[in-house]
């Protein structure tokens, strides 16, 4: 009788500690989250019209670099079907807009408006003018943020129907 | 209660209420230690003095330094080196440190591993010793962080990046690490708290551990002979000291220990006082910009061996071969099949081996500092090819050695 009352207690202090462990682990899984402030942050609007042929610019978005860069008509002409997937038209111009950061360990790869390529200069991966890999270790084409077209604008952080389309027929991931 | 007399002196109030000599009896004077050993064994005091320094210097930094990501670093390289009374040499000390503690490290392993001090009941040994080698790694990249320099940040940002696990694309991972979308305010603030408060305290703790496997197997010696450390033991206490082979760590061994340490010390200010850049990135030197990668990134001298492995494969290849390089030295005991105790140099292929994983290591290190450029990819990819296969043949060549 004892020992039954002893293994009840056991058994009782048992779940008691295992629902306190899960439900610390919770909390402090939570409070290394990002914060509100630093998710409701995330909208960066740009205008789409100043920016010139094949001259790269770097913006800003979540504290990330944003590459922005305006393809010319014969940069257009010579890209394939998965190339001109990644293209954002506005107005009738080609624009490639995608995160810097090299998929592969997160550098900023540098652009060369000659060759029309990036290099990532970490480990030598390679990027064609629209970001797609041409050459290892990076696993995928630079990543497209979420965007939305307003006339003359693109709203960066906002998902618009062009870059859900994007995010279903796998040109980019959802980032 | 126990019987309590009046005291008849400081020492005996104290002792009767705090055994005292029986603490000192168990950890110093009736604590053994083999008679034929080198001075490489003397390593693990140079490591807990090099880590007593780090605390202190680190003490001091800590009163001036401020996390935050607008004023991180002109704390370090302003207030500290420049308007703070001696802050300079509190951050050198500190620096040289932490980078000398590396080498200590290395050494201390190697000896392990050269005099087959992982075997045969000091497993625990071998396994709690990584488990302080990986938390120092933790400390050191946590703390080369805090002077939020352009290293600071691209390392944070690269490192974190490695838990994205390359195809998995686990962004929420790496986001929770960072608690932001790039490394920033949060980033900053959790990694210090980790450097100054939980993986110090985890450091103290495992040594504490590794302290105490040593106690059943006790130290292994340059023979690898097995003694009975209580028949030696016996024969010290009466008085037959030249015939023991055993001596007792205090104060006989512990003047040996200390001689060592008092020559290291020399190089060690020496370093502090004339060459202190070494342990400095001049990279670090610019403030953080999330807007402008370096040229060449790469870390400390220390993990360049294992950044190598990473480096020359694909993704996910080059993942797995990373994650390999740094489990694999945990499973070492278990690997070496061979009963012998002995040398490397009495052991037939096990001593090739040992001098080629050491060369291995050297060319791996040499090819992570330098871009990532031909030959130098190459070489570092037969190096890192190299790597994987010797722990593969390690349990084939071990288990061909004869018994001692
Ligand atoms: S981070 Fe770009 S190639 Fe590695």
């Amino acid at each position: 009788m004892k020992n039954g009352r002893r293994g009840f207690m056991g058994k009782a202090f048992g779940a008691v500690t295992g629902v306190g462990a899960v439900a610390s682990l919770y909390a402090m899984k939570k409070t290394w989250d990002p914060l509100p402030s630093v998710r409701s942050a995330g909208f960066t609007t740009l205008d789409m019209s100043v920016y010139k042929e094949n001259e790269l610019v770097v913006e800003k978005w979540r504290g990330k670099p944003i590459f922005v860069l305006k393809q010319s008509a014969e940069m257009v002409a010579k890209q394939n079907e998965a190339d001109k997937a990644r293209n954002i038209v506005i107005n009738g111009s080609h624009y490639v807009v995608c995160i810097g950061l090299c998929t592969h360990l997160g550098c900023i790869p540098g652009y060369d408006n000659k060759k029309e390529s990036f290099l990532c200069a970490c480990h030598g991966g390679m990027y064609d003018a629209t970001g797609m890999v041409t050459k290892a270790p990076p696993p995928r084409g630079l990543d497209i943020p979420p965007f939305k077209i307003d006339g003359n604008k693109l709203v960066l952080g906002e998902e618009g129907p062009e870059y859900k389309k994007m995010v279903e027929n796998g040109t980019t991931l959802r980032v | 209660m126990a019987h309590f007399t009046k005291a008849t002196s400081v020492h005996d109030w104290v002792n009767q209420r705090l055994g005292i000599d029986t603490v000192r009896r168990v950890m110093a004077t009736e604590y053994w230690i083999p008679k034929n050993i080198n001075f490489l064994w003397a390593m693990g005091m140079v490591l807990a003095i090099t880590f007593a320094l780090l605390l202190v210097s680190g003490i001091f930094l800590l009163m001036y330094y401020q996390p935050n990501i607008h004023t991180a670093f002109d704390s370090v390289n302003y207030t500290i080196m420049r308007e703070v009374e001696f802050g300079w040499l509190w951050r050198h000390i500190h620096g040289v440190a932490a980078s000398v503690v590396f080498l200590v490290i290395y050494i201390h392993m190697f000896t392990g591993i050269y005099y087959g001090s992982y075997k045969k009941g000091r497993e625990m040994i071998w396994i709690s010793g990584m488990l302080l080698f990986v938390t120092f790694s933790a400390e050191a990249f946590s703390g080369y962080m805090l002077p939020w320099g352009q290293m600071s940040y691209w390392a944070g940002m690269v490192i974190t990046n490695i838990f994205s696990l390359g195809g998995l694309h686990a962004n929420g991972l790496v986001e929770w690490i960072r608690g932001d979308y790039v490394p920033a305010q949060a980033f900053l603030d959790r990694f210090f708290m980790l450097h100054v408060l939980l993986l110090p305290l985890a450091i103290i703790g495992l040594i504490g551990l590794h302290f105490g496997t040593l106690r059943i197997p006790h130290v292994n010696n340059q023979d690898g002979e097995e003694i009975d450390f209580e028949a030696e033991a016996k024969k010290y206490k009466s008085g037959n000291k030249a015939g023991s082979k055993v001596i007792a760590f205090a104060n006989d061994f512990m003047s040996k220990d200390m001689f060592v340490v008092s020559i290291f010390l020399i190089f060690f200010f020496y370093l502090v006082f004339y060459h202190y850049d070494f342990a400095m990135d001049p990279v670090n030197f610019d403030p953080a910009d999330g807007l402008k990668t370096p040229t060449h990134i790469y870390p400390e001298w220390y993990f360049l061996w294992s950044y190598e492995i990473l480096r020359p494969f694909s993704t996910n290849v080059g993942l797995m071969a990373f994650g390999f390089a740094q489990v694999i030295f945990f499973l070492l005991p278990f690997l070496d099949k061979s009963p012998n105790a002995v040398p490397a140099n009495r052991r037939g292929l096990f001593a090739v081996w040992f001098w080629a994983m050491l060369i291995d290591m050297i060319v791996l290190t040499a090819m992570g500092k330098v871009p990532p450029i031909e030959p130098y990819g190459t070489v570092g990819f037969f190096a890192a090819l190299t790597f994987i296969g010797l722990w593969i043949v390690l349990p084939i060549i071990t288990k061909l050695e004869k018994k001692a």
